[in-house]
């Protein structure tokens, strides 16, 4: 339990972090580029409005730079992340809720799928050293060094088209409602699959390979030793001593390395005009929307704590090291 | 106390690597461990003491292959077979049921993920599967009990147990099979001195009542002399001498066992000087000539460097029940 | 965007009383540092990054055109005036791809070199002054490792003044040392609880002397390897950022060219030759630098290495492949391998026992 506690606070401090990185980068960026969309759209925005983009951006310069900052955090805590110049008038919180699902669907879904997968085979290759896993490594290097976002040109270059089963993009097909229906999940599912596969074949190679060297190391260990000496079929000391144990590093790399792909694979989206978080962020890019990209920012970044959070959980499971008596 | 042979291993060799990259670890190593007997076999690291012990149950990681030899067991219920002749499944089956192994890493012996009690009965499982899982659980605690561990640690990981209970549970799980033979690979190494010896003795209680044979592997001559009954002593991956345990103590004849038992402070008997052997193990890539002990032997003459002296009986009065391999000691051919 | 593949961290405390005699490792491995180049991944690594490097340097003097130059030749394919063909523009792909090399290798390299030192300044110090300078260094490390990297990058590279290449190294630098700082720490830990450091310390050494002569020679091989895993991230998010359109205005760079394929539809036209040579050059590079990884790291821990020979004859004819638990029996005849000779005519009582020369008692 105590580590648990340790951990939620160790998040809550990161939270704090990023929360206070996002208070600062707007107030580096020179010559008030928000007051120039601002003034663009007045006479549109309600005094409300104006007053929330003012304490994100800092533009009230009468103000201490303290007063600001509880300010901003008040803010935070209404929900408020200001007003969206892409999508105006829409608040940046209304405008990320409708992207989150579909980064949470494609991303967070394909991600669980290619760290399973990738481990299963890392079992695999690191067992039975040189066996046809092995020989799989070179190409899944070469796979993972590629960015992922060119992998989605490809694939989108060789597989889609006007006339492929692949939509080369979008979310769903144009012109239906988005509704949990037979018309709309069934278009959903088969927009998704082309970026999840390309997801899944650039990330799945790192997950192979730490557990592949994970189960070589194990493998050395006493206890797999003893196992082998005590009779048990190949299977239990595989599964049960060898890849139990290699599991634990492979789970908190997991943890550790979700903020690092996260970030890569958000940019499928952008190739795949897919409208999700990642696409958002381009979009909010290309126009300068500074509202909505510090917002996305916070977003992802308290998603992959919360992740982070639950493969913890998963950790503590899964060693009974970490679990104290009582 | 001792009666017919239950293992006999023959010529065995072991090499790590192949072809001319080969190391040989162990060279024609023939050895006999009878019913009920503890078999102690001593030799500085890197003597090949733990690789034959490995070797003979096909325990050794890559790169170690076995390069010649047999394994005779003989099974009081399933008559004679050559341990190295067996397919995987049957290597499965004499393991642990036959012969169980104690491991000298006491912290790592024990798989950190699983409860005490899985590990106890998942050997179990293996080699009873008709056993039930309640007949499973009283057998695994009727063990602990026997190593004198209370039933409620049964539920307990391996990290809540000191170093001497995981080697008493390691103890424990080696005799839950009921094997005919227990080898112990530096059991008690990694323990403080009085553990070792309440362990060792509680051993040879046990041995008693249950009548199993142990090969017991250690570099301490000292706590062999006290515990076994026969003593072997490697030196460069072959057996230099072999005798009972009190004749090698008292007459040592290779001047490699009288430089080993001259290397520690004896526990029992008269007090004598200690001295070391010169010079430093034999590195198994370039081993010397001849007798691989004659460049750090201080009785070396003529015909060490260029000739290996054959195991046999030397011709002392007590020479049918020792051999030894020694240029001073030339075998009594019949 | 890379996964930190390295195992270095995982794998040095590489415990296990049960050591086997392992007498594989060659004696010598310690002396020669850089014997890994003879590892052949490592070497291919090498060569390729050296290729690279020189292109680096001489790309923009030997590209055939200027990468900017507009022609009348629009969205060509590959032929023999314009080896991968020209742009929307009738700009020509390969000037782009070899002008845009400089930028990528100086950026990735500046950005690695820096990230490199600010890993090592706080691994070490962390790992070494412990205490609560390890646990302030240590949390650092961590916030800095959950926060989503390229995101973070995005939005201060967006919001910063366009400063051109230097800026996206610096903020790539700043953003990515904190993997690295975490093994090096944790390696740190380990070495100074070793016998000679403690020694050193105990001679009252100076801190920094034990940590620049003692430690740091140590970690040689993980701040390598940290090093060359902290440029092939440093790469791929300079050329994400080039390809959503922040940071472009700092010359070509093989994301400029991307940005530029996808924007002006280079996929529904079918101009492969627009978007796929910029992609298989950040791939051949990020393999390259992979490659060298996996040396370094099998350099470290030999046991990674995929073993050379992994099947062998046994005793019944069958090959079968090596592996733990089941030592494979070459030949099971119980004929002896030394034949000793037969005794020669020596007897005990006439020989006069040699005395060794020297170190006899």
């Amino acid at each position: 339990m105590k580590y648990l506690i340790q951990r939620i606070l160790f998040y809550v401090f990161t939270a704090w972090a990023a929360i206070t990185l996002n208070f600062f980068i707007p107030r580096m960026i020179p010559g008030d580029p928000v007051k120039a969309l601002l003034s663009r759209f007045q006479g549109q925005m309600s005094s409300d409005a104006i007053e929330s983009l003012y304490i994100l951006f800092g533009l009230d310069k009468d103000k201490s730079l303290w007063q600001q900052y509880l300010d901003y955090w008040v803010q935070l805590f209404h929900g408020d992340l200001g007003l969206s110049f892409t999508a105006f008038p829409s608040p940046v919180s209304e405008v990320i809720s409708d992207a989150l699902p579909w980064t949470l669907g494609l991303v967070g879904v394909t991600t669980i799928i290619s760290f399973f997968l990738g481990t299963g085979l890392g079992v695999l290759a690191g067992w039975r050293r040189g066996s046809w896993v092995d020989g799989l490594l070179p190409a899944t290097t070469f796979l993972s060094s590629v960015p992922y976002f060119w992998l989605g040109l490809l694939a989108i270059f060789l597989l889609a088209g006007p006339d492929s089963f692949f939509p080369s993009s979008g979310g769903y097909e144009p012109g239906l409602v988005p509704a949990w229906d037979q018309y709309f999940i069934p278009s959903a599912l088969q927009h998704s699959l082309l970026p999840a596969l390309t997801i899944l074949i650039s990330s799945v190679s790192g997950w192979i390979l730490s557990m592949r060297n994970m189960m070589v190391t194990v493998s050395a260990e006493d206890y797999i030793t003893v196992a082998h000496a005590k009779g048990l079929s190949d299977r239990r000391v595989a599964l049960s001593y060898a890849a139990r144990n290699a599991l634990l590093p492979n789970v908190s790399g997991f943890a550790l390395s979700l903020g690092f792909i996260v970030g890569g694979t958000l940019l499928v989206e952008i190739v795949f005009s897919y409208p999700g978080l990642g696409f958002l962020l381009f979009r909010a890019v290309t126009a300068k929307d500074y509202p909505l990209m510090q917002g996305i920012f916070l977003v992802i970044t308290i998603s992959v704590l919360v992740a982070n959070l639950i493969a913890d959980i998963a950790y503590l499971l899964l060693d009974p090291r970490t679990r104290k008596e009582g | 106390m001792t009666g017919d042979p239950i293992l006999e291993i023959k010529n065995l060799n072991v090499d790590y690597g192949l072809g001319d990259q080969a190391v040989h670890a162990v060279r024609d190593v023939n050895l006999t461990l009878h019913r009920g007997e503890v078999l102690g076999l001593a030799g500085e690291s890197g003597s090949g003491k733990s690789t034959l012990a490995y070797g003979l149950t096909r325990l050794l990681a890559p790169p170690g292959v076995i390069s010649g030899g047999e394994v005779i067991y003989h099974s009081p219920d399933h008559g004679t077979y050559d341990v190295l002749g067996l397919d995987d499944k049957g290597l499965r089956d004499f393991r642990w049921a036959e012969t169980a192994i104690v491991f000298q890493g006491a912290m790592n012996s024990l798989n950190p993920v699983h409860k005490i009690s899985t590990q106890l009965t998942d050997v179990l499982e293996a080699h009873e599967p008709k056993m039930s899982a309640h007949a499973r659980n009283a057998r695994a605690r009727e063990m602990l009990k026997l190593v004198g561990i209370a039933a409620d640690r049964m539920d307990a990981y391996p990290h809540q147990l000191s170093g001497g209970m995981r080697q008493r549970v390691m103890i424990g799980m080696a005799l839950i099979l009921q094997p005919q033979v227990v080898i112990m690979d530096e059991p008690t190494t990694a323990l403080d001195v009085v553990m070792q010896r309440q362990i060792l003795g509680q051993l040879i209680e046990l041995r008693e009542r249950l009548g199993f044979s142990v090969i017991f592997i250690t570099h301490d001559l000292s706590l062999l002399v006290e515990f076994s009954d026969r003593i072997a002593i490697m030196y460069g991956g072959r057996i230099v001498e072999e005798a009972p345990a009190g004749a090698l103590y008292k007459d040592s004849l290779h001047p490699y066992s009288a430089g080993l038992l001259g290397s520690f402070p004896a526990l029992r008997g008269p007090r004598r000087e200690l001295t070391g052997i010169p010079g430093s193990p034999p590195d198994l890539k370039g081993m010397p000539t001849g007798c691989s002990f004659h460049p750090r032997c201080p009785k070396v003459f003529d015909p060490c460097a260029d000739n290996i002296p054959v195991l046999g009986p030397p011709s002392t009065p007590d020479g049918s029940t020792r051999t030894v391999a020694c240029w001073l000691h030339p075998v009594v051919t019949a | 965007m890379t996964i930190p593949t390295s195992s270095v961290e995982q794998v040095i405390p590489g415990q296990g009383a049960m050591a086997q005699p392992d007498p594989a490792r060659p004696a010598k491995a310690k002396r020669q540092r850089f014997r890994f180049i003879a590892n052949k991944k490592a070497f291919t690594g090498v060569v390729v990054l050296g290729l690279y490097i020189l292109f680096a340097i001489i790309g923009p003097w030997v590209a055939p055109y200027d990468p900017d130059a507009r022609s009348e030749d629009l969205v060509q394919p590959p032929s023999g005036a314009h080896w991968l063909g020209t742009t929307h523009l009738g700009q020509d792909v390969l000037s782009q791809i070899l002008d845009g090399t400089r930028t990528v290798m100086v950026v990735g390299l500046a950005a690695g070199a820096m990230a490199t030192i600010l890993s090592v300044l706080i691994g070490v110090t962390a790992g070494y002054l412990g205490g609560g300078w390890d646990d302030s260094l240590s949390a650092l490390s961590n916030v800095f490792l959950v926060i989503p990297a390229l995101p973070l990058i995005i939005i201060v590279t967006a919001a910063a003044p366009s400063g051109g290449a230097v800026l996206v190294a610096l903020i790539i630098g700043f953003t990515s040392w904190a993997w690295n700082a975490r093994v090096l720490r944790a390696q740190t830990l380990s070495l100074r609880r070793r016998d000679y450091i403690e020694a050193s310390r105990a001679n009252g050494e100076k801190t920094w002397r034990i940590i620049l002569f003692e430690i740091l020679p140590n970690l040689t091989a993980i701040i390598a390897s940290g090093f060359v895993g902290t440029v092939i991230f440093a790469v791929t998010s300079e050329i994400t950022l080039a390809f959503i359109g922040i940071g472009a205005d700092s010359g070509w760079n093989w994301g400029t060219i991307l940005f530029w394929a996808q924007s002006q539809q280079a996929l529904a036209q079918g101009a492969w030759w627009w978007f796929v040579p910029a992609g298989l050059a950040i791939a051949f590079l990020g393999t390259a630098l992979s490659l060298i990884n996996f040396g370094i790291d099998e350099f470290v821990s030999p046991r990674l290495r995929s073993a050379g020979k992994t099947k062998v004859k046994t005793a019944s004819g069958r090959t079968v492949r090596m592996r733990v638990g089941f030592t494979p029996v070459l030949s099971n005849s119980s004929a002896p391998h030394t034949h000793a000779k037969p005794i020669p005519a020596v007897t005990t009582a006439a020989a006069t026992p040699v005395l060794k020369k020297e170190g006899s008692q």
